[in-house]
C-alpha cells in the first residue's frame, strides 16, 4: 500500500485529502498518469511538486508499500 | 522547546525571542507576517493556512540549518500559525540570534523568502465576493525548474 496526500485546491479538486493505492512498487510519474485519469483532469499536476515521506523528490523516484507521496501545489505560506 | 513549528494558535513573539536569546548573541531580529486585510485592491475578509504539518516542520528546520551554515553562530526560530486568521492576527513570527546585527537582519530576510519558496504551507483568501488558494506570490507557479531553488541566493 502506498499512501498519497493531496493539499490545498487539489485536495478539493480531488474531494479527499488521502488515497491509498494498492500497488507494491510504483513511479511517481505513473502515480500522476492514474490520478489524472481518475480525475479525469490532465492539468492536474502543472506547477505541483511532489514529496516522498517529507522529502521533494522528481518524476523518476520509485516508491514502494510504506512510502508516503504527497504532492505539493505551490506554496503561500508566510 | 520546538524551535520549528507549525501551531494552529496565536503566537506570542517574545516565546519565539525566547527560544534565540542567548549569552552569545548581540543581536535579535524578527520578523512578524501578519494578514493583510487589502490585496491588490481586493479586501480580505479573512484567510486560511493549511500546512503539510510534518514536512513544515522540517522544512523550517532545514531553513535554520541553511542560516546555520551562512551565518556561523547564529540561532533560529520559526512558529507559523495555521487555520483561520482575521486581518492583523500573526500568521508567522521569525527570529534569528546572531553575534552581530547585521547577520540578524539578512538571516531573517533569507528566512521568510525561503519560507515562501520550499515550506509547505498554503494560502486560501476569502474575500467578500469569494476565495482561492493562492499559489504564486513568487510567481512561481510552474516552479521554472522544476523544484524549488535549494541552494540559490534569494538574500539580494
Amino acid at each position: 500500500m502506498i499512501k498519497v496526500l493531496l493539499f490545498a485546491g487539489m485536495q478539493e479538486r480531488a474531494g479527499t485529502a488521502e488515497l491509498q493505492l494498492d500497488e507494491v512498487r510504483l513511479r511517481i510519474s505513473d502515480i500522476k498518469s492514474a490520478l489524472e485519469k481518475k480525475y479525469d483532469s490532465p492539468q492536474m499536476f502543472i506547477g505541483c511538486l511532489s514529496a516522498v515521506n517529507e522529502e521533494f523528490a522528481d518524476d523518476d523516484t520509485e516508491v514502494s508499500t510504506g512510502d508516503t507521496v504527497a504532492f505539493i501545489p505551490p506554496v503561500s505560506g508566510g | 522547546m520546538k524551535r520549528f513549528e507549525i501551531v494552529t494558535g496565536p503566537i506570542l513573539v517574545q516565546d519565539i525571542i525566547d527560544k534565540v536569546i542567548r549569552a552569545e548573541a548581540g543581536a535579535v531580529n524578527t520578523f512578524i507576517g501578519t494578514v493583510r486585510e487589502l490585496t491588490k485592491g481586493k479586501r480580505t475578509v479573512f484567510l486560511k493556512y493549511e500546512a503539510y504539518i510534518p514536512m513544515a516542520e522540517r522544512q523550517l528546520a532545514k531553513i535554520g540549518d541553511e542560516i546555520s551554515a551562512r551565518w556561523p553562530g547564529s540561532r533560529t526560530a520559526i512558529s507559523h500559525r495555521i487555520g483561520s486568521l482575521d486581518i492583523s492576527d500573526i500568521a508567522v513570527v521569525i527570529a534569528v540570534s546572531t553575534p552581530h546585527r547585521a547577520e540578524a537582519f539578512d538571516a531573517c530576510r533569507y528566512a521568510i523568502e525561503r519560507i515562501k519558496e520550499i515550506v509547505p504551507i498554503w494560502k486560501k483568501e476569502h474575500w467578500d465576493n469569494g476565495e482561492m488558494w493562492v499559489g504564486d506570490q513568487l510567481e512561481t507557479a510552474a516552479y521554472s525548474k522544476g523544484h524549488p531553488e535549494s541552494e540559490e541566493d534569494k538574500n539580494d
